[in-house]
Order: structure tokens, then C-alpha cells, then sequence
């Protein structure tokens, strides 16, 4: 009884395998992340995406929606010791700098209660604000805004 | 009197004027002396000069170096790259080699092993990058001033923000290093310069 257990399983095994080999020898159609170039070539260099130039601030599309960042923010750190964007948008800067102070809202903490600083939950801007690059939508959008923000 | 002249020997020697050798032969060895003397110092204090001995010490090499190469002043599309010197050591001789003598307190304390780990550098981060910055301040940025002069910036070329800040804080009395603090390092933990710009509540 054992035996034939043991043989039975054996020979699911073996016809397992010859199944995996014999779907092997068909050519299979999946493309890695760097595309069909050979692995000891080089890949093709993917078209980098440019920074939109520094412009007004963009329309807002509704009313709680965090304001896209209108210029480039490379090289811009934020970190335990430094926020860069703090530098130019906080209360203490925005009138030198000329840039937007932030909102109110910034420095209410998860328990609603407002701080003197920036609350930790809103120090990652790019969390919710994000800069534009050139490149098209990759999905197509017919979002319009409600009409009191048109 | 007695001792003066065993101590005036030398000194003896060198006020008399040799019997021995013409004028013409003493100005031409002093003179090709000092060809040599001078180039061999400006040789050696411009190989002092250079990145590859920047980074020699680990204390750079580690540190602001590798933080360095991520920034535009290291890579950028037009290929001018600006080295360790060319930001913190003066182009003007007399300058440079003040600075050059400033440095023997840096070798003095690369011998104590002051910042000899990453923790020991961020610990005192804050005070060694006050002092650039403070340095900077009194000359005007002089050395951004080496490649970026404001007599040839041509403001209608750069982004809205640039264009106010060139304008308003150059004429203001502002200077580059005002605002351009970390651009080529990390930057410090700033709760003491801009508590502002920090997360959290200090006072
Ligand atoms: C050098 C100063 C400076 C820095 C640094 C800076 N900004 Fe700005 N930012 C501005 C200015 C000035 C404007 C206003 C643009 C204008 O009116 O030309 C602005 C606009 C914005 C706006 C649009 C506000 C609105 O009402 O639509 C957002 C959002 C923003 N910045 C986010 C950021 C974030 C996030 C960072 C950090 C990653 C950052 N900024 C860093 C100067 C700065
Ligand atoms: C959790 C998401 C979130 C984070 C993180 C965040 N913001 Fe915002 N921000 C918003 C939203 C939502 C609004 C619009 C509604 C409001 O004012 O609260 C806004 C508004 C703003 C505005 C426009 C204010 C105005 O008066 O029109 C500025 C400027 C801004 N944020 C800057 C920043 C900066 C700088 C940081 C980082 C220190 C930051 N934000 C972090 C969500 C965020």
C-alpha cells in the first residue's frame, strides 16, 4: 500500500517536470524592466523627464486638494535636522522670500491640537505636494472642478 | 663683548662680502636659487591644492565628499565641475596663503582625531559649517564670486523665484551665501540657526 503511494507519487512528479519542460521549450513572452537588450549591453537610456520651469501658482481643482508645487524642487532636502521648503514657506520666512505661507491647517496635529511649529504630520510636504515634469497623463482625465472653484 | 663674538660668527660671516666668488657668479646662483625655491613652494602648495588631496583624509573622503557628489556643482549638464579649492580655498595669492596657514590648526586636529568618526563630524557639523559660512559672509561670498558674477547674470533668463531674489537680495546688501547654504553638503541640524525651518518645538 505504501509503495504504491510512494510510486504514485513519484510519478506525478516526474510528469510535473517533463509538463514544465515541455511548456519551457515554447518561447516565452515576458519583458524584464530593462526591456529585450541583452544582458551584457547596455540598456536604452530612458527619456529623462524635465522640470517645468518655475511658473504662478497652479489652479486648484478642489477645495481640499494640496496645491501642486508651481517651480522645481531639486536638490531640496527635507530631514530630521532641515526642510529645505520651511526655508522659503514658513511664517517666519514667507515674507522675505515671497512664497506662500503655509496654511493654518500645517500645524494642527492628528489630536487636532495646534503647535507653535510645523506639526510632524504635515513636515514631509512632498507627501501631498508634488512639482511637475513634461510628460503626458498615462491615463486619460475628464475630472473638471466643482463649479464655486472655476 | 666676549660672548658677542662667538654668538657673531655666523652673522659675521654673512655681512662680509666674499672674497672669493664675483658678484656676477653670487646673483646668478642667488638668482636661479630663487627660481627654484619659489617654484618648489607654489609646486607644493598648489598640490595641496588639488581634490585628490582634499579627499586623502578620510574625514573629507567620507563625509562632505560623498555628500558632494550628489550635488549640481559636482555633476551637471554642461560638465564644469567646481573642486574642493575652487569654493574654499582663496584664488588671490596673499589670501590663499593666509588660508593655507589656517589649515595647520586642521592638521593639528586631524592628529587628535577631533572628527575621525561620522558621529564625532555631525556632532560639530554645526560650529565647522558656521565657520564657512561666517568667512563667506565677510567676503562677500568672494569665492562664488570666482565663477558666478552678478554683473553677468542675466536675470530674464532665470525662474520667477531667482529673478526677485537676484534682484530684491543683491540690491538689499544680501550675499550668496545668505540663502545658498547647503548646497554642495548636507546641512547641519538647523534648530538654532532657523528653528522655523525644523520640525518641532525647542523653546
Ligand atoms: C527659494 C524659496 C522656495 C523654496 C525653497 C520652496 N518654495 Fe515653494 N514657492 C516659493 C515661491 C516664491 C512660491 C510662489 C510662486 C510664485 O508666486 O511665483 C512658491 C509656491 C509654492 C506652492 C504653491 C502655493 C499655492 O498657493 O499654489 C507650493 C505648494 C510650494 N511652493 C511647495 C513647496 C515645497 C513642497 C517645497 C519644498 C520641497 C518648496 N515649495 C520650496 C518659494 C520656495
Ligand atoms: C498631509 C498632506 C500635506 C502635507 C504633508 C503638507 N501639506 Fe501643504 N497643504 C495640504 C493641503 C490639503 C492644502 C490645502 C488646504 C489647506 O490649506 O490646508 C495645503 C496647502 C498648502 C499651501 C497653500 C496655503 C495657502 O494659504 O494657500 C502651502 C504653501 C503649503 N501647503 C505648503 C506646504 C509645505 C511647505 C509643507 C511641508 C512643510 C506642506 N505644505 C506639507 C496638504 C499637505
Amino acid at each position: 500500500m505504501k509503495k504504491t503511494v510512494v510510486m504514485a507519487t513519484l510519478a506525478a512528479i516526474i510528469s510535473l517536470g517533463i509538463g514544465t519542460t515541455a511548456v519551457a521549450d515554447e518561447p516565452v513572452e515576458v519583458s524584464s524592466l530593462r526591456g529585450h537588450n541583452p544582458i551584457d549591453q547596455d540598456a536604452d537610456v530612458p527619456n529623462p523627464k524635465r522640470w517645468q520651469r518655475d511658473r504662478a501658482p497652479i489652479e486648484r481643482d478642489y477645495v481640499q486638494q494640496p496645491p501642486l508645487i508651481p517651480h522645481s524642487i531639486e536638490g531640496y532636502n527635507i530631514n530630521r535636522k532641515f526642510n529645505k521648503c520651511l526655508t522659503c514657506h514658513s511664517w517666519k520666512n514667507y515674507k522675505s522670500s515671497g512664497a506662500t505661507k503655509i496654511s493654518q491647517t500645517h500645524f494642527e496635529d492628528r489630536d487636532r491640537n495646534v503647535h507653535a511649529n510645523v506639526a510632524a504630520r504635515r513636515y514631509f510636504c512632498t507627501q501631498c505636494h508634488v512639482s511637475q515634469v513634461d510628460a503626458e497623463p498615462l491615463v486619460e482625465n475628464t475630472f473638471k472642478p466643482v463649479e464655486y472653484i472655476r | 663683548m666676549n660672548d658677542s663674538t662667538s654668538k657673531g660668527g655666523l652673522w659675521r660671516a654673512l655681512r662680509t662680502p666674499t672674497a672669493k666668488y664675483s658678484l656676477g657668479a653670487v646673483l646668478i646662483v642667488g638668482f636661479v636659487g630663487g627660481i627654484v625655491f619659489w617654484g618648489g613652494f607654489n609646486t607644493a602648495m598648489e598640490a595641496t591644492n588639488t581634490e585628490k588631496f582634499c579627499i586623502s583624509c578620510h574625514e573629507m573622503h567620507d563625509n562632505v565628499y560623498q555628500e558632494y557628489k550628489t550635488t549640481i556643482h559636482y555633476a551637471n549638464r554642461s560638465g564644469v565641475r567646481a573642486t574642493c579649492p575652487d569654493c574654499h580655498v582663496p584664488k588671490e595669492w596673499v589670501h590663499k596663503v593666509v588660508r593655507k596657514i589656517q589649515a595647520s590648526n586642521e592638521l593639528y586636529h586631524k592628529a587628535l582625531g577631533t572628527i575621525d568618526t561620522p558621529e564625532k563630524f555631525e556632532a560639530k557639523r554645526l560650529e565647522l559649517a558656521g565657520n564657512v559660512w561666517r568667512a563667506m559672509k565677510k567676503t562677500d561670498s568672494r569665492e562664488c564670486r570666482n565663477c558666478h558674477d552678478f554683473e553677468s547674470m542675466d536675470y530674464t533668463k532665470q525662474g520667477r523665484r531667482a529673478m526677485r531674489a537676484h534682484e530684491e537680495g543683491l540690491a538689499g546688501g544680501m550675499t550668496c551665501i545668505d540663502c545658498h547654504k547647503g548646497i554642495a553638503h548636507q546641512l547641519p541640524d538647523m534648530h538654532d540657526v532657523d528653528p522655523s525651518a525644523v520640525v518641532g518645538e525647542t523653546q
